[in-house]
C-alpha cells in the first residue's frame, strides 16, 4: 500500500470535517460543506484552497534565464522582476510536459510553480537539460501554498489591488508570505506562498477573515467553467499547445524545445482543437466520453453557475467553431451539446 | 439543507443502499441516507422510462453528483409506473429528504415474494456498521 503525502494543513482539513481523497499521491480535501456551496462562495465572495501539494522549484545562476528560455514556451525576457508568466514545458514534439507559472524573483533567480502530478517528471526534465551556470532545486517541501480567490478576496485580506501576474512580499495578520496575483478560478484573488511551518497559522488567519474553505471538487468546477486546462486531462505530452488553444503562450519567434514542430502545426493549422461545449440536453459529460464525429471529452462536469453539463474536448478543427452542434455519448445515450466561445462562464460586468 | 442520518423502520433495504416502500402490489424506490451522503449533492437523476421493466438487483437509472456517478440498483422487480419529476427537475431533493420528497420511482411489483430477500432497518444498520 502506498503512503499518501500530507500537506502542512492536513490537521486543519480533518478538524473542518473535510472529505479526504487520494489525489496524485496526496491525501487532499475534495470538499468540506459541499462542492456547490464552495463553488458559489468563490464566485460570490471568497474561498481558500490548500494547494500546498503543488511543486515549487527555484532556478538560479548566471545562465538561469538562458536555460529557462530554452525549455519554456513563453518569452521570459518580457517578464520584469516582480512579475510572473503562464508558460509551458514542452517536449520535442511540441507536446506539453507541464503547464506552470514562472516568477522572476530577481536577475538570475526564478521560481517555478508546477502541477503536483508532474513535480518529479518536471524536476528530472529540467535537471537533464540544465546548463552549467544554472541550478534547479526542488523546494516544494519547504512551503505551503494557499489560493484565496473570489471578488471579495482582496478586501477580506485587506490587500490593495495589483495587476494580474505580479507578486510582492507581503503579510496577512503578521504572517509574512509571497503574495502572487494568480489563480485557477477566473476570479480576482491571490496565491500565498508561505514557509511550511507558518501554513496552518496563515490558513487560520484567512479563514478568520471570512474565506470559505474549498476543496479540490470546487477547484475543478471553477477552473472548467472558465476553460483553464488541466494537465493530464485537457493537455499532456501527446497534445500540442496550438491544438490546445495555448498558442498565446508560445513565443514562436524564439527557440525552445519543440518550437519547430509548433511552428509547423501553426502554419498548417491543427487537425483538431480543444473546444468548450455546453449541454443542451440533460446529463453530465465526463472524461473519456466519445464525441460523435470524432474526439472525446477531456474534462466534463456539472456547471453550478449554468446549472447544466459543460466540458471540453478535442474535435476536428472544422467542428470547433462556436455554435457547432455536437452529440456526446453519455454512457450509451446520445445527448446534444453545442460548442461555445471560451470561457464557458463569464461574470456579467456591473453597470 | 442536508437531511440527518436515518433509516426508517417501515422501509426495506438493499445492500447497494437502495430502499423500497411496499404499498400493496406496488413499491416506491429511492436511495438511502448513506448513499446520498457518499455521493454528495446530486446534480442529475437519469430516470428510467415509464413502463420500463426493472429487475431485482438490476440497474434502473443513474444518480450523479458533481464528482461521481452511481448506478441505481432496484431492490425489486417490476415495471415503472411513475418517475418522480421533482427529482428530475431538482435532484438535490434527494439530499434534503431521501425517504420522502426525494423518492425516485414507483413500480408495479412483478413478484412480491422477492421482498423477503431484503433487509429490515435493523439489519441494514448492522450491515452499514460492518462497512
Amino acid at each position: 500500500m502506498q503512503t499518501l503525502l500530507r500537506t502542512p494543513l492536513y490537521g486543519r482539513h480533518l478538524a473542518l470535517g473535510a472529505r479526504m481523497v487520494p489525489f496524485v499521491g496526496w491525501e487532499m480535501p475534495v470538499q468540506y460543506e459541499g462542492v456547490l456551496a464552495e463553488h458559489r462562495a468563490v464566485r460570490a465572495d471568497c474561498g481558500v484552497f490548500d494547494v500546498s501539494h503543488m511543486g515549487e522549484f527555484e532556478v538560479e545562476g548566471p545562465r538561469a534565464a538562458e536555460f529557462l528560455q530554452s525549455v519554456l514556451s513563453n518569452d521570459l525576457d518580457r517578464v520584469e522582476p516582480g512579475a510572473a508568466q503562464y508558460t509551458l514545458l514542452t517536449n520535442e514534439e511540441g507536446g506539453i510536459v507541464d503547464d506552470l507559472i514562472a516568477y522572476r524573483l530577481e536577475a538570475g533567480r526564478y521560481l517555478l510553480i508546477v502541477n503536483a502530478s508532474n513535480r518529479d517528471i518536471d524536476f528530472r526534465w529540467l535537471k537533464d537539460r540544465e546548463l552549467p551556470g544554472s541550478d534547479v532545486r526542488d523546494i516544494s517541501d519547504d512551503f505551503a501554498l494557499l489560493a484565496v480567490q473570489g471578488p471579495q478576496s482582496l478586501s477580506r485580506l485587506a490587500l490593495d489591488d495589483a495587476p494580474a501576474f505580479t507578486f510582492a512580499e507581503g503579510e496577512i495578520d503578521g504572517i509574512e508570505c509571497m503574495v502572487n496575483r494568480t489563480g485557477y478560478t477566473g476570479e480576482q484573488g491571490v496565491e500565498l506562498l508561505v514557509p511550511a511551518e507558518d501554513g496552518a497559522a496563515l490558513w487560520d488567519a484567512v479563514v478568520a477573515r471570512g474565506a470559505t474553505p474549498c476543496g479540490l471538487g470546487a477547484r475543478d468546477t471553477l477552473r472548467l467553467e472558465v476553460c483553464f486546462a488541466l494537465h493530464g486531462n485537457d493537455i499532456g505530452p501527446e497534445t500540442d499547445a496550438i491544438s490546445a488553444g495555448l498558442g498565446w503562450v508560445c513565443a514562436l519567434d524564439k527557440d525552445f524545445t519543440g518550437a519547430n514542430e509548433l511552428r509547423r502545426v501553426k502554419e498548417q493549422g491543427p487537425e483538431s482543437r480543444l473546444a468548450a461545449f455546453v449541454m443542451d440536453e440533460p446529463g453530465i459529460p465526463r472524461q473519456g466520453m466519445p464525441i460523435e464525429g470524432g474526439g472525446a471529452v477531456t474534462s466534463g462536469t456539472h456547471s453550478p453557475m449554468l446549472d447544466r453539463g459543460i466540458g471540453m474536448g478535442y474535435v476536428p478543427a472544422s467542428r470547433a467553431e462556436p455554435g457547432t452542434e455536437v452529440t456526446i455519448d453519455l454512457r450509451g445515450r446520445p445527448r446534444r451539446a453545442h460548442v461555445v466561445k471560451k470561457p464557458i462562464y463569464e461574470r456579467e460586468e456591473d453597470g | 439543507m442536508a437531511a440527518q442520518e436515518s433509516y426508517p423502520d417501515e422501509l426495506l433495504y438493499h445492500r447497494e443502499h437502495d430502499w423500497a416502500r411496499i404499498e400493496g402490489d406496488e413499491a416506491v424506490l429511492g436511495i438511502t441516507w448513506f448513499a446520498q451522503d457518499a455521493l454528495g449533492e446530486l446534480v442529475h437523476f437519469e430516470p428510467p422510462g415509464d413502463g420500463d421493466p426493472v429487475a431485482k438487483d438490476g440497474i434502473y437509472g443513474e444518480a450523479e453528483s458533481v464528482k461521481a456517478v452511481s448506478d441505481l440498483i432496484s431492490p425489486l422487480s417490476g415495471d415503472v409506473l411513475e418517475v418522480n419529476q421533482q427529482v428530475v427537475d431538482a435532484p438535490e431533493t434527494v439530499n434534503e429528504d431521501p425517504y420522502g420528497e426525494g423518492w425516485l420511482v414507483r413500480i408495479r411489483l412483478a413478484d412480491p415474494a422477492e421482498s423477503g430477500e431484503l433487509l429490515d432497518a435493523a439489519a441494514y444498520r448492522a450491515f452499514l456498521a460492518e462497512q
